[in-house]
């Protein structure tokens, strides 16, 4: 057995209106060379202008993930030729990044594993390639769109928690709103590192090096690949070699290049982008801005609410239904009857009517206050859920539909014996009447009191039948 | 006549309807042809007169612009054979103003391949001679721009100034070189040689038409983000405030009286010995001028400091010309192969120099030693200016040791000898500060210019003191009157 070493680089595109140094939409489209300004295409003469949304996305990443701030922001040339890069050199930032030593808790199979981050830098994309057999093509649509590349340290220890990290941080991604974080786009892609040691190692092994890896579960099968292919190699007491690796459609792994010497970028202070301090009133400004993260609220859920982990998942995924949630809270509804209607009518709706939880009609107050209902037992759970959808299908508040129309009838019985006993724990009198003076009228007291209570809501059939065998079973207790 | 008047006399001609700008525009058009083949100025001239009737000092004035400035549907070299079909498809913001000022383009001038370059002499199209001396350069880059003001084809030219290449041209040809603070006027558009030392610079044939050009061009440019804010200043009313009491030093290690003193250079030692009799005459007009001491050894690194900074620099900032985006396509296999050979072809082998030099500099292991030292020393030189400048309102000094070189003799000022004397300009350009540059001697009938440097963002006050110069020299407007062409 050996131990796996791995360490990710995940670049992600940040959602800004402009490309990270020029005035071009940042947006995806079909057609090429569309969202192309003169920066882009690397012309001489042109200027970076740095994006402002882009550099507090990308500090505000780097604060939720527990990140040391630099004291200024100011970028880096990285000198290399290629096709797709068209200025030869790409703006990123290497002297100052935007986090240095951050962190992601991050559950795995039910424990937290820490992911230790090495760095968070914003840097620029390049232009992508289309390769045909005589030509290639080069569309400047992605070259200079903002990207977040966050690099952890060699901490990852399986695909499982590879995989757990990946999801994980595409939840950030999408709970900090910088980034769609669709792999499927490209918007976030990943780069692993990995290599094997011996537990009695001190040293790690040779690194082997897959790039650009968008799907997750290509990033398990890439993992799941090189550690079968690597304990081979290592059992036959044959080297690794240092190489940069690409995962092909059969779930193997294939040689591209090996890697003689690390290529020498020349990086260099951007010239043309004065620093910008980062100061106390812009930091201030983003931690309040900042929003409990995912873990920390799963975590939340379970020790201080005491919700099943399932639940806890469940509510925590995402940022919209996690506050959803906690608002509903806040108005003071019961805990478990919230837990219950968010994680399945209100979901169910989201699934059925295919829209966002900010575009649902019912609001986190409507929620709760149909739920003291039926906290109050003035409302069933089947009623109050058709109330629900009967308020989505009207546009109404669900409670004005209450004022207008009734409830409905009551006609489960558990929820109206139980209104009915609490009535006759208030009129205990009433009930002694009956009891030992046989007084039938208290039947018709106890339905009349029902349907008071209940908004006129109770089957009155259903009541009468219920009370009658109420009263006899304690006339039967007082014996 | 047309030919050497300046932009306020051009500007009361057309403000009396003497004339029009498309006079002017074919006059300067006939003497730019006139003079091409004996002076190469230019490596497009404008045929088509192209004019918007605007409400500035400079509607209907002719120009002429270095050909590294970015201008839409207008043939752009920076005289270079990987450029010299790329027509670009924006306005530099230079461009832009000009043309919205009213001011009319005559031409694209000749410069030292992409503005890397004292000389004149490394354009793809040929040689740049000295308007006062065909035997002589006119010195470099912004060669064709000097060239063409001191014919008197066009009254002002743009160029940009990387170490001294407007400052010094100027000074070979008897002309005011002006290259203000760093990011008073935007450099979007100019191609790129070295970012943290390029700047914007004109030349004209005297001081205040240099305010009136300033006035224009400088200000905020959202494309530009090293711009600095509009100071709100209109440099014309400031050019003939009272200079009284303003402080100048010269420093001896430069051009002490007898720094010199041992050397056998006719010319240098006459230079040195005129420039003190022009002190002594400033001094009598109210100026306060002291000598300063700075250490010889900070003086000696200005010009590797300068080499390491701007080929580093300039290394990265040509990556872009591969043939790929434009430009002449190279062959090959393979990406690697065809940017090489665009490459191979493209450059001229000074060029191909100063990146393998730049390459050096900026590798992982020389980085610290190279790159970044210099980097210090940069900040060591601008840091004793600074000191200075707390004293004193401006440096004067000399811009180099005699007259124009001939074309033959370029070696022999690269010695030891003239290695401060030759660079000291660059100093302007490590720290950003507005440095101007003016005739102040004829040496053998060749003009010698003298050189003012103040404080950054004092442009005004550096035009202010250059202006009282101007007055005491004399030398103004002052152009070749060869040829024989009567416009």
């Amino acid at each position: 057995m050996y131990k796996v070493v791995i360490g990710l680089e995940v670049h992600c595109e940040l959602e800004t209106k402009s490309k990270n140094f020029s005035s071009a939409p940042n947006e995806f489209t079909e057609a090429h060379n569309i969202n192309v300004a003169t920066v882009d295409l690397g012309l001489p003469g042109i200027l970076p202008i740095a994006n402002k949304e882009a550099v507090r996305k990308a500090l505000y990443t780097s604060m939720a993930l527990h990140c040391d701030l630099p004291d200024e922001i100011i970028f880096d040339r990285k000198n290399y030729y290629y096709a797709d890069l068209p200025k030869g050199y790409q703006i990123t930032q290497n002297t100052k990044p935007v986090g240095l030593n951050g962190y992601l808790d991050v559950i795995v199979n039910g424990k937290v594993k820490r992911v230790t981050l090495h760095d968070i830098h914003l840097e620029e994309d390049t232009a992508s390639l289309e390769h045909y057999p005589k030509y290639s093509l080069i569309d400047y649509n992605r070259s200079g769109v903002p990207l977040l590349e966050i690099v952890t340290n060699p901490c990852i220890e399986s695909a499982d928690e590879a995989v757990a990290y990946l999801e994980d941080l595409r939840d950030v991604f999408l709970y900090l709103g910088v980034s769609e974080a669709k792999s499927n786009y490209g918007q976030m892609r990943c780069d692993v590192n990995i290599s094997l040691m011996k537990d009695t190692d001190t040293e790690l092994g040779t690194k082997v090096e897959m790039k650009n890896i968008n799907a997750f579960n290509n990033v398990r099968a890439a993992i799941e690949y090189e550690i079968k292919r690597q304990s081979e190699l290592l059992d036959k007491g044959e080297k690794v070699i240092q190489e940069t690796r690409r995962i092909a459609e059969d779930g193997k792994t294939y040689s591209m290049r090996e890697k003689v010497d690390a290529v020498d970028y020349k990086y260099f202070v951007e010239p043309n982008i004065p620093s910008t301090p980062v100061t106390n009133e812009l930091i201030s400004e983003l931690k309040s801005e900042l929003p409990m993260l995912k873990g920390d609220r799963y975590l939340r859920y379970i020790e201080e609410f005491k919700i099943s982990e399932y639940d806890a998942g469940v509510l925590s995924k995402t940022r919209s239904i996690a506050d959803y949630f906690e608002e509903v809270l806040s108005y003071g509804a019961d805990l478990n009857l919230s837990v219950n209607f968010v994680t399945t009518s209100i979901l169910s709706t989201l699934n059925k009517l295919e829209i966002s939880i900010d575009e649902l009609f019912i609001t986190p107050k409507m929620l709760s206050d149909v739920i003291k209902l039926v906290s109050e037992n003035k409302l069933s759970m089947d009623a109050a859920k058709k109330l629900l959808y009967e308020a989505i299908d009207k546009k109404t508040d669900p409670i004005e539909l209450v004022k207008k129309e009734g409830m409905g009838q009551i006609n489960d019985e558990d929820t109206l014996l139980k209104l009915i006993q609490s009535i006759m724990d208030e009129n205990l009198e009433v009930v002694r009447q009956y009891v030992e003076d046989g007084n039938m009228s208290a039947v018709n007291f106890f339905v009349g009191q029902t349907m008071k209570k209940s908004n006129r809501q109770a089957n009155p059939n259903i009541s009468r039948e219920l009370i009658s065998k109420e009263l006899e079973r304690r006339k039967e207790n007082a014996k | 006549m047309y030919r050497g008047k300046n932009i306020q006399e051009l500007r009361e001609e057309l403000d009396k309807k003497e004339t029009i700008p498309e006079e002017l525009f074919d006059k300067a058009n006939r003497l730019a042809h006139y003079f091409q083949d004996d002076y190469n100025s230019f490596v497009t001239i404008i045929d088509k007169f192209k004019y918007k009737d605007r409400d500035s000092k400079l509607n209907g004035i002719p120009y002429a612009l270095k050909d590294n400035f970015s201008t839409s549907g207008i043939l752009t070299t920076a005289s270079s054979n990987i450029l010299k079909d790329y027509v670009p498809v924006y306005d530099a913001t230079v461009f832009k103003k000009l043309k919205s000022a009213g001011a009319v383009l005559v031409g694209k001038t000749v410069l030292d391949e992409l503005a890397m370059g004292g000389t004149g002499t490394t354009g793809h199209t040929g040689i740049v001679r000295n308007p006062w001396d065909k035997e002589r350069m006119i010195g470099g880059s912004s060669a064709g721009s000097a060239s063409a003001v001191a014919l008197g084809i066009v009254p002002f030219s743009i160029g940009s100034d990387t170490g001294d290449s407007v400052r010094k041209p100027a000074s070979h040809g008897g002309l005011v070189g002006f290259k203000p603070t760093y990011g008073r006027i935007s450099r979007y558009g100019l191609f790129a040689f070295a970012s943290s030392l390029d700047h914007v610079a004109m030349f004209t044939r005297n001081v205040m038409d240099c305010a009136i050009v300033t006035d224009v061009l400088k200000g905020k440019d959202i494309n530009d983000m090293t711009t600095l804010n509009d100071d709100g200043k209109c440099y014309v009313d400031l050019v003939d405030k009272d200079i009284k009491g303003k402080k100048l030093f010269y420093i001896k290690e430069i051009c002490g009286k007898d720094t010199y003193k041992d050397v056998d250079d006719k010319e240098l030692r006459e230079t040195i010995t005129k420039f003190h009799e022009m002190l002594d005459k400033l001094r009598e007009e109210g100026f306060i001028i002291e000598e300063v001491s700075m250490d010889k050894a900070l003086l000696e690194a200005i010009y590797p400091t300068y080499m390491c900074i701007s080929c580093a620099e300039a290394t990265s900032n040509n990556s872009n010309l591969t043939g790929i985006q434009f430009g002449p396509r190279g062959e090959g296999n393979s990406v690697e192969e065809i940017m090489f050979d665009a490459r191979t072809k493209g450059f001229s082998e000074l060029i191909k120099r100063r990146f393998i030099l730049g390459s050096y500099i900026l590798q992982r292991e020389n980085q610290e030693k190279l790159f970044l030292n210099a980097g210090r020393v940069r900040r060591m030189i601008v840091d004793k200016m600074n000191e200075f400048f707390k004293e004193y309102d401006g440096m004067i000094a000399p811009c180099s040791g005699g007259p124009a070189s001939k074309f033959d003799s370029t070696s022999e000022k690269l010695s030891d000898r003239y290695l401060i004397l030759e660079n000291h300009l660059a100093i302007g350009n490590f720290g950003g500060f507005p440095s101007i540059t003016l005739p102040f001697a004829m040496i053998n009938d060749l003009p010698v210019g003298v050189n003012i440097t103040g404080r950054v963002r004092e442009d005004d006050l550096v035009l202010n003191m250059a202006n009282y110069v101007e007055k005491v020299t004399g030398l103004k407007d002052i152009y070749s009157k060869v040829g024989d062409i009567d416009v």
